[in-house]
């Protein structure tokens, strides 16, 4: 990473830590383009995996362990650690799924195509929420309403839907490192 | 769910992130003087001749080498915590500097025939168990704390997590024993210090996950 990108995505992360919605987002987004550009070429080779996983499950992790990244460091090297280390457990899962599937080896030449994984761990996270935080995180991620309004529309104080959306991708980053298939 | 949906979620939860690691480490690390020292004053207290003990070097010795083990072994186990940190490795290098030149003053010290009698002490199946006993909730402690952090290389995070552990429980095992020829220390302290280094390895590569 370029010490001014760098510098940049410090200031942006400083920011978003200080309450910054969009400053946040910028951020995430330009990590997530830096993570698939490293997933695509790591994981290009390895079937039935998607890049994009390693994508989300990065920006979960980062957001999550966002407290381990100290204001006056650079941010690359703290990035590129959290995703390497996403990808490497990526790799750790796969290698599980395979040892597995050996035996069902014939079945899965004979039958069609093996579904392609479509960030669907994801999706199947979302199922072992609770239905408040389903909401929270379905109104503010699906429907794109922010905070102040996702409170207003299910009659919960903002700072309700604040610990629902925290405890909902806890729950999900949770859920994607248990099923892992 | 999108990568762009999935941003718009976390985004929203901008803000001052609810743990703090500076706070985390402080309440493992008292907790963790706090309950060795608990089990050290229940199970075991001081030695019976402390006092005289303390006028002596070899006994002082003890305490400065497992305090430094432990004060060292500190930053360490909190950089392993933070992703993409290097840890100040060569800092741990200063107990086991330590403890050569103690052996060295020792073995010039000693006639040769009482070698043999000072490394194998009177205690030496105690320390391999009260070392452990006084340190496992230290570890329990400390890799509670690795939890809350980040640790990528979770093995080497646990196995560093065991070895600030033991320091800390030999610093108060070390008022009990009554073994003090640093031939000694060297010996079994360090053995009961990597039993808790491979417990912490063990635990930090089933118990860390994130």
């Amino acid at each position: 990473m370029l010490p001014e990108t760098d510098a940049r995505l410090a200031g942006l992360l400083r920011q978003a830590l200080r309450g910054d919605e969009p400053a946040y987002a910028r951020f995430l987004q330009e990590v997530a383009a830096i993570v698939r550009a490293v997933a695509r070429s790591r994981l290009g080779q390895l079937p039935g995996s998607d890049p994009e996983d390693i994508v989300q499950e990065t920006l979960l992790a980062i957001h999550l362990k966002r407290h381990t990244w100290r204001e006056d460091a650079p941010v690359g090297p703290w990035v590129h650690a959290i995703a390497r280390y996403k990808m490497v457990d990526a790799f750790r899962r796969q290698g599980r799924v395979v040892t597995v599937d050996i035996e069902d080896f014939a079945e899965s030449l004979a039958g069609e195509e093996a579904p392609v994984m479509h960030a669907r761990d994801l999706e199947r996270a979302l199922g072992c929420l609770t239905d408040g935080q389903r909401q929270v995180v379905s109104a503010i991620s699906l429907e794109g309403h922010s905070v102040a309004e996702a409170a207003s529309r299910l009659g919960m104080k903002e700072n309700a839907v604040r610990v629902a959306l925290h405890r909902g991708l806890a729950a999900i980053a949770r859920a994607i490192g248990k099923t892992g298939t | 769910m999108k990568t762009e949906e999935l941003i718009r979620a976390i985004s929203a939860g901008a803000g001052r992130p609810p743990v703090s690691m500076p706070r985390v480490w402080l309440a493992a690390l008292t907790g963790a003087v706090l309950a060795a020292g608990a089990i050290f004053f229940a199970v075991l207290g001081p030695r019976p001749d402390i006092g005289q003990a303390l006028e002596t070097t070899r006994f002082l010795f003890k305490f400065v080498v497992t305090a430094v083990l432990f004060a060292s072994a500190v930053p360490v186990l909190r950089a392993l915590a933070r992703p993409g940190k290097r840890p100040a490795w060569p800092i741990m290098l200063a107990a086991p500097a330590l403890v050569l030149v103690a052996i060295v003053l020792e073995l010039v010290a000693l006639s040769s025939g009482q070698w043999i009698s000072s490394l194998v002490g009177t205690n030496a199946i105690y320390c391999l168990a009260l070392i452990p006993l006084l340190g496992i909730l230290p570890l329990a402690a400390m890799l509670a704390a690795l939890n809350a952090g980040a640790p990528t290389r979770p093995v080497l995070a646990g196995a560093v997590a065991g070895i600030c552990a033991g320091g800390l429980a030999a610093i108060f095992y070390a008022a009990y024993c009554p073994d003090d020829s640093p031939l000694f220390v060297a010996t079994w302290y360090s053995l009961a210090i990597l039993l808790l280094a491979l417990l912490g390895a063990l635990g930090g590569r089933f118990v860390l996950r994130w």
